[in-house]
């Protein structure tokens, strides 16, 4: 008997289809990956099989019955329960109110502890019941929604990108766990677009592209080439950079510590470093570890640096504002696009005025005409899809807007840039444009910063590498220093017990340019290399 | 009369005063904790003390009245909640909107009952401690409604921190996404919430014109409604906080009016603007510090809520 | 099709109205007369309405610029109070030998009087975070009690048989007319001429477009670098000093006096008028007609039909309130029908 089955089910969204003829079969205890990239439909699929929407067509059977499942509470009854990639946790509350609120039963708040003390015991899922949510680290909150899920007694456990704002080791720990659930008997869907932690743990693999089927696959006998295949279709064209020897320091942060004036904020403290023209230095590190508020800080968007602490071509730019470092020459594309890189409900022309002074006249007064020029230019230049300068910014895709919006800062002629989650949710082609575009610019001899999550990008792009981890900065990796082991490890802030002199790096640990292929390390850390060397 | 004397029967109309904000405020908060801000209690408090004062000249019954009021601002905040909520309009705007229309309704129904009076008013008291020496004045010849007032802050706390309805209500408050992730229907809460919240002003209003004042005359509340707004912000979310608060604001309008019937050497307008500065000053003291009312403010507050499909 | 939802909003406004009062036993058709024709049916009648509509279009013109800073100002009717009172304060200091231009220092006290007050309101956000809402609220309160203390106290009429007003302003304190025999003053230009400097500021300037983007999108604002302190202040001094120049036009016009009842809710129905023109300088034009059409119809059936005066109100609250609903209802309508952008 299998315990899910989805047979042939669509799901059209206006201009988009998002499921097409979906079919997709889970065994009970059977780990179960779905993997696609950004838009290929999973999130869509598993809305459906939560009940939060419906498909158009299509039947859903569960444990040998046809079903239909009308909503979420619907889908718990059923022993369906799902681990959300952004948290739904209240941060104010308790992590027992949190897991409380998960239950339907009349159960008791006391009885809800107890119980989540207990499975900590048996899942080794260690939390305490009357800890503010606010107050844990981001893999604590995630072993929060798995209590919150596990308690539901689930059959089936679907799980929306779990690993994208674990540290490597987090990821070790969620995997045995995962595993041991599933040798309870309780299926898991593990939603994901990352090839080594799918090849290394699930044993079966549905590939989606652009909301069809690709492939069933078993990942295990699988390559990461050929899953991307399944994945992308065609391999994208991958940059490549030759090694920048640094010119002058155009960007200096120097001890650079601010206490956080926000309740939920992250403090820095002693965080220092150098951008030198023609290089692109990285910034590696799980979210919502500091780097917002450094960036805020460079970008002059919070201009309370303590003085002295940041230098800009040799300038003191601590208290300047977001103007006269552009004016000087630092260009910076926040990771939102829509309501702080753009505003989504003006036009394209209209959006250059944030950052671009071309269409202003004298007195203050607008230029139309030369406004809608501009977004012309950069549209074209940048490969833009989009109806004209008068599109709005929220009618174009994640894409077409970050290239828009990169262009604009690029076509400024910056000497320093610095980019956050450059292709955050951006789908392939946009990204690849996006990458060569900055590579491109650090052969211009720009100095590049770029603050990423995503380790992939970082280690391509990167001729250097920091890793922010509680609000530090580590000390500088140059591009042969840094495997993936050390940056891992980095990440969950050890980063002051290693001695940067010794550049023994171990045996086993991947090099950078080593190639594809997943590498375990000796503590059993699946490695996050996802692409295959060309 | 001494002022030795006049400090209890002052304390007592105090509490009396106080209770209309208080009850008001306690029901915005309710609103407010599940994440809607209802400007509109200012309008919900006139259509209420109008229909009450209009049902208790015509039943004589006063429980009746300020029933009345109760139903007539719950309904007239469920087309108000059925806009921000379901339609998702601006909640500042329709807030306003609210209020706009509630003075306007309250006023052209009101005009039949400018010359109304109502019958001799009952007087309470607590048998044998009302006859206390001070205290007994001071607190136990209060309308039942006083003391209801003290009772809903009991239950409107233990609701909130007490009850697992009470979580989910703050808990949507917070963030109504996640809520929803979870299973709830947030609407549908947030709307009870709202009308429960809309009765509340509601039997607010109809107290003033049925029971504190006893009258009805146009725009009778005076900026109540706004001022039950400001008490909530003030008394941070907290329930006890806001009963407090208002039996503060009680007092500074009875002290007022006590200075003006002392005939003070302070011109009466300053002394009737007396209330709205304090508000202001209120305003001022606590938003000094972003952190606390940050912590403890309803995250969605004021932000509507489109379940995503 | 920004047009849409006002006048499908007005059509409702109107049905609910007639249908009220068919339920009070008058005559519906009369009513849409006295409402929608008595008010245009002669240069007198188009006069007394530019009388009501150019304080509402000053405030209206104000309080659209403050909408979209997203800043709240809804005590436009304390600014407006103020007004009064500033301009009163110079009005009272004419003597018949006064220059013929001296009503133009009247009005611009009355401005002056609106901002301070105004600027109250965006002091203490500013410095202290208190809600401009409330804040602003409470202080047409307040001002009510200023006037109240002036007309009261020191500016007492000594001839006025004690009441609590004003001697009536002397000729070169008074806004000239227009045409003589008729109300309309110099206020009618003087507005119209400020709805098309508003249209300029909010679509030609920089200064205009960065107010917009704060209220829109206030992350972008930081983004850009638009100081959000800016917005605010603007926001509250152009609209305080609109509502005021409104007061000193209202004191100095048709009242020609300072009374305690000088306010009669334009403040509040500027909101109301800002919203139905879409905070677009041209919508505010025509929603400040409607408007001062629901006032003078209300006036026409006070005293031809005997219904209450706060008939206005009720139009005025249902307006916006159908206007809200229908803005939602329409916006849904057209995105069903709008194609989503494709998913990221």
């Amino acid at each position: 008997m299998t315990r899910l089955e989805l047979i042939e089910i669509s799901k059209q969204y206006p201009g988009v289809k998002a499921n097409d003829r979906v079919t997709l079969r889970v065994a009970p205890g059977e780990i179960h990956a779905v993997l696609g990239e950004n838009g290929a439909g999973k999130s869509t699929l598993m809305k459906i099989i939560y009940g939060a929407i419906q498909p158009d067509s299509g039947q859903l059977v569960y444990n040998g019955q046809a079903v239909r499942i009308a909503h979420p509470e619907h889908a718990r009854r059923l022993g369906i329960a799902m681990v959300f990639q952004h948290f739904s946790l209240f941060e104010t509350l308790t992590v027992a109110q949190n897991v409380w609120l998960g239950l339907r039963d009349d159960s008791t708040l006391q009885s809800v502890s107890k119980r989540i003390v207990e499975l900590a015991g048996n899942y080794g899922l260690e939390i305490e019941p009357t800890r503010p949510v606010h107050s844990l680290s981001v893999g604590e909150k995630q072993r929060v929604e798995i209590v919150r899920a596990l308690l539901t007694k689930p059959q089936l456990l679907i799980l929306d990108e779990p690993t994208s704002v674990l540290a490597p080791d987090a990821v070790r720990g969620l995997f045995d766990l995962l595993r041991k659930l599933a040798s309870e008997g309780c299926s898991i869907l593990y939603i994901s677009h990352k090839l080594d932690e799918i090849r290394e743990l699930c044993q079966r693999c549905t590939v989606l592209r652009a909301g069809r089927v690709t492939g069933e696959v078993d990942p295990s006998r699988e390559t990461n080439a050929s899953l991307s295949r399944l994945m992308i279709g065609a391999e994208p064209a991958r940059v490549t950079r030759a090694g920048h020897a640094g010119g002058d320091v155009l960007l200096e942060v120097k001890s650079l510590s601010l206490p956080t004036r926000d309740a939920f904020g992250v403090s820095l403290s002693e965080v220092s470093l150098e951008v030198h023209a023609g290089e692109i230095v990285g910034i590696a590190g799980v979210s919502g570890n500091g780097q917002r508020e450094l960036l805020a800080l460079l970008s002059g968007e919070n201009p309370g640096a303590p003085i002295g602490s940041l230098r800009l071509l040799g300038q003191d730019v601590s208290r300047s504002s977001p103007n006269s470092r552009r004016n000087l020459g630092l260009r910076f594309v926040p990771e939102e696009r829509l309501g702080r890189a753009s505003v989504p409900s003006l036009s394209l022309a209209s959006n250059t005025l944030l950052t671009r002074s071309e269409g202003l006249g004298r007195g203050g007064l607008l230029w139309p005409s030369r406004l809608e020029a501009l977004a012309a230019q950069l549209i074209a230049a940048f490969a833009v899809k989009a109806r004209g300068p008068v599109a709005r910014a929220s009618s174009l895709s994640g894409g077409n807007l970050q290239k828009f919006i990169v262009g604009r800062e690029i076509d400024a002629n910056p000497k320093v840039i610095v980019v956050s989650q450059p292709t955050w949710g951006v789908d392939v082609g946009a990204a690849a444009h996006i990458r060569t575009e900055l590579a491109k610019l650090a052969s211009g001899g720009v100095g590049v910063l770029v603050v990423s999550d995503d380790l992939d990008e970082l280690f391509e792009l990167s001729d250097s590498l920091h890793v922010m981890a509680g609000g530090r900065l580590s000390p500088r990796l140059s591009r042969d220093q840094a495997s993936i082991e050390r940056v891992g490890a980095w990440m969950s802030g050890l980063f002051d017990r290693e001695p940067l002199a010794s550049e023994l790096v171990s045996d086993v640990a991947m090099q950078l340019q080593s190639g594809a292929g997943v590498v375990s390390n000796p503590r059993g850390v699946a490695l996050v290399q996802t692409r295959a060397t060309p | 009369m001494t002022a030795l004397e006049s400090l209890p029967l002052l304390l007592a109309a105090s509490l009396n005063s106080g209770t209309p904000l208080a009850i008001a405020a306690l029901g915005l908060l309710l609103n407010e904790r599940s994440g809607v801000l209802n400007l509109g209690a200012e309008g919900l408090m006139l259509v209420a003390a109008v229909t009450g004062f209009a049902i208790a000249v015509h039943s004589g019954n006063d429980w009746l009245a300020l029933l009345a009021g109760a139903l007539a601002a719950a309904l007239l905040s469920a087309v108000f909640g059925w806009l921000v909520i379901w339609l998702g309009t601006n909640q500042y705007a329709s807030g306003l909107a609210l209020s706009l229309l509630g003075s306007g309704l309250s006023a052209f129904f009101g005009v039949p009952y400018t010359q109304a009076a109502l019958s001799e008013r009952q007087h309470y008291a607590i048998p044998g401690l009302s006859e206390l020496p001070v205290i007994g004045p001071m607190l136990f010849r209060q309308h039942p409604v006083v003391y209801a007032a003290i009772a809903l802050t009991f239950g409107v706390s233990w609701f909130l921190f007490r009850s697992k309805a009470g979580l989910t209500l703050r808990a949507i408050g917070e963030s109504p996404e996640a809520a929803h992730a979870l299973g709830y229907s947030v609407r549908r809460i947030r709307l009870w919430s709202v009308v429960a919240g809309g009765a509340l002003c509601g039997l607010a209003g109809a107290y003033l014109s049925v029971v504190y004042t006893p009258l009805w005359v146009e725009g009778m509340t005076a900026g109540k409604g706004w001022i039950a707004l400001a008490l909530t912000t003030f008394a941070t979310w907290r329930p006890w906080r806001v009963l407090w608060g208002a039996y503060l604001f009680g007092g500074v309008t009875m002290l007022q009016l006590h200075l003006q019937g002392q005939g003070v050497n302070i011109p009466v307008q300053l002394l009737t603007a007396l209330p709205y500065l304090s508000t202001i000053l209120v305003l001022v003291l606590i938003a000094k510090n972003p952190t606390w009312i940050r912590v403890n403010m309803p995250a969605s507050l004021g932000k509507p809520f489109v379940p995503a499909a | 099709m920004a047009l849409l939802s006002p006048l499908v909003a007005l059509l409702l406004t109107t049905l609910i109205g007639l249908a009220l009062f068919a339920l009070l036993g008058k005559d519906p058709w009369r009513a849409i007369e006295l409402f929608f024709v008595e008010p245009l049916k002669s240069t007198r009648a188009i006069s007394e309405l530019s009388i009501k509509a150019v304080p509402l279009l000053l405030i209206g013109l104000g309080l659209s610029i403050s909408f979209r800073a997203n800043v709240w100002n809804i005590g436009a009717e304390g600014q407006f109070i103020l007004g009064t009172v500033f301009a009163t304060g110079v009005a009272l200091r004419a003597t018949p030998e006064s220059n013929n231009l001296y009503f133009l220092g009247v009005l611009g006290a009355g401005a002056l009087g609106g901002a301070l007050w105004g600027a109250c309101s965006a002091a203490l956000r500013d410095r202290f975070n208190a809600n401009e809402i409330l804040v602003s609220l409470m202080l047409v309160y307040v001002a009510e009690q200023i006037v109240s203390y002036m007309v009261y106290g020191p500016w007492k009429d000594p001839q006025g048989y004690n009441f609590p007003q004003t001697i009536t302003f002397l000729e070169p304190a008074r806004v000239p007319r227009l045409v003589s025999g008729n109300r309309a003053n110099l206020g009618l230009p003087l507005a119209l001429c400020s709805a098309g400097l508003s249209w300029l500021f909010i679509h030609r300037t920089h200064a205009g477009y960065r107010l917009a983007v704060g209220g829109m999108a206030p992350a972008a604002a930081r983004y850009a670098g638009f100081s959000a302190r800016g917005s605010l202040w603007m926001a509250f001094l152009v609209s305080g000093a609109l509502a005021g120049l409104a007061g000193a036009l209202e004191v100095a016009g048709p009242v020609s006096q300072l009374t305690q009842h000088v306010a009669v809710g334009y403040g509040f129905a500027g909101i109301i008028v800002a919203f139905a023109g879409r905070l677009e300088p041209v919508g505010v034009c025509f929603a400040s007609l409607v408007m001062s059409m629901f006032y003078i119809g209300g006036e026409l059936s006070q005293s031809r039909l005997g219904l209450p005066k706060a008939t206005t109100g009720v139009f005025q609250g249902l307006f916006l309130f159908t206007l809200l609903a229908c803005d939602t209802f329409i916006h849904n309508r057209l995105s069903l029908l709008r194609p989503r952008p494709l998913a990221a």
